[in-house]
């Protein structure tokens, strides 16, 4: 009875985390666009290493569909839960300020650190990123 | 007892069921570690459910066949909390359920350091014929699970455990060492222990087109880990260790599989076991919660 009575509680606590969490919302893209300016400069000057390569707007969008579409969107219009990452903000960033981001996310805004993922897929993460271009504003209102 | 184990394995059952019915599967990056912990925590909103699995040999008396399953849910993307339901079979004795686990990770920097600290705290509920061997502390050796089942199950255990979880990722590497020091709260002492691990994935760059048998799905890696004894004999004496290398594949399609031969290194170790685990991320599931209680169907 003891036994039962302590995973209810635990069973509730788990509840209310889940529903503190979701309680959250999502972050105001303004906020999170914020975040790009803050990379440092040493990392703003890093070149993509894979610039040059063809295939890496093609393996990011793999990756791009596995870890990050569920929350930034098909085509990284922007989702439920993170912003488009086609605005001018991302679009007209240093390819080295959006890798900055990914590796260190911005954990206080629901963005995740994405350092588990290897330095090269991360900058093939930010080829296709960079590929996508800005959105068209008129063709997005239409959709 | 037993009853309430079946009822809670087959509730828990039931919501894992109606999850993958209606969640939508997302690629995880795990490591193939079983017992050691990196930094990299749970995604904000994600739910991975997952199975593991250890066959142990057990020197005068029985093998075992211990099991857990983990609920893990990324409450922000600093903060993962986990809840494990623990059962064992024993080898020509009975099958019990033994109890479950609450653990709670924080990350307390924002940003990606050279090392990465994360703060672990658990509560432990589980009775003396618990045999998962999530982790090995104090003075914990081989000779401890010779009792039957029936007089083990009898010894109830509630203890706090705490972690440092120092974790660095380098050029496709991953180090992690946890420190570990455990409370029993009837009045124990502190009891100590450690678990290391190194992994890398077998390639560093994704592929341009989706595949289940892609070198980058694949991550290689090898831990270790062992007792170090209680607050009045602190050190290696009478204490056991184990090394174990694994293997974890992970699927596009949101699964994971682990495989891990552990080997005991010394007298007071397991001589082997062997341990597996097959896990899967759900997306969203924080949110279709939400929509559930807010009646906000899309």
């Amino acid at each position: 009875m003891r036994r039962l009575r302590l995973a209810g509680v635990t069973f509730l606590s788990s509840v209310a985390l889940v529903a503190w969490s979701v309680s959250e919302g999502r972050a105001d893209p303004e906020s999170v666009y914020a975040e790009i300016a803050k990379a440092p400069e040493k990392y703003r000057n890093r070149p993509n290493p894979l610039a040059n390569d063809p295939e890496a707007p093609a393996a990011g969008k793999v990756l791009f569909e596995e870890h990050c579409e569920d929350c930034h969107g098909v085509g990284a219009n922007g989702g439920r839960k993170a912003p488009s990452l086609r605005a001018k903000e991302v679009q007209e960033a240093a390819p080295g300020a959006i890798f900055w981001i990914l590796t260190n996310g911005v954990v206080r805004k629901k963005m995740p650190v994405w350092s588990k993922l290897p330095e090269p897929e991360r900058w093939q993460l930010v080829s296709y990123i960079k590929s996508l271009g800005l959105i068209d504003p008129v063709a997005a209102s239409k959709k | 007892m037993l009853r309430l184990g079946r009822r809670s394995v087959f509730l828990f059952a039931l919501t894992t069921l109606f999850l993958l019915a209606r969640g939508r599967p997302v690629r995880s990056q795990e490591n193939p570690y079983i017992v050691a912990y990196d930094h990299n925590l749970e995604e904000p909103g994600n739910l991975e459910v997952e199975y593991f699995s250890t066959f142990g040999t057990q020197r005068g008396g029985n093998n075992f066949h211990a099991f857990w399953q983990e609920f893990e849910y990324g409450a922000t993307a600093w903060w993962t909390t986990e809840f494990y339901l623990d059962g064992q079979s024993t080898f020509g004795d009975s099958t019990i359920f033994t109890g479950f686990r609450w653990e709670n990770r924080v990350r307390p920097l924002n940003n990606e350091h050279w090392i990465n600290p994360v703060l672990y705290m658990e509560f432990e509920n589980i009775n003396g014929a618990d045999k998962i061997i999530k982790e090995v502390e104090g003075h914990d050796v081989e000779s401890d699970f010779l009792a039957p089942n029936q007089i083990a199950r009898q010894e109830e255990n509630r203890e706090i455990e705490l972690k440092l979880i120092l974790s660095s990722n380098f050029k496709g590497w991953n180090f992690t060492e946890n420190m570990l020091a455990v409370k029993n709260l009837s009045n124990q002492p502190w009891e100590f222990g450690y678990a290391l691990g190194a992994s890398r994935p077998l390639t560093l760059k994704g592929a341009a087109q989706r595949c289940n048998f892609c070198l980058q799905h694949f991550i290689a890696g090898v831990e270790m880990y062992g007792g170090l004894g209680d607050r009045y004999s602190f050190g290696l004496h009478d204490t056991s260790h184990y090394l174990a290398p694994g293997l974890a594949w992970n699927f596009p399609s949101g699964w994971t599989l682990r495989i891990e031969p552990t080997f005991g290194l010394n007298g007071n170790s397991h001589q082997f076991m062997l341990r597996w685990g097959a896990s899967y991320e759900i997306a969203g599931f924080g949110q279709k919660v939400a929509q559930l209680f807010r009646g906000n169907h899309e």
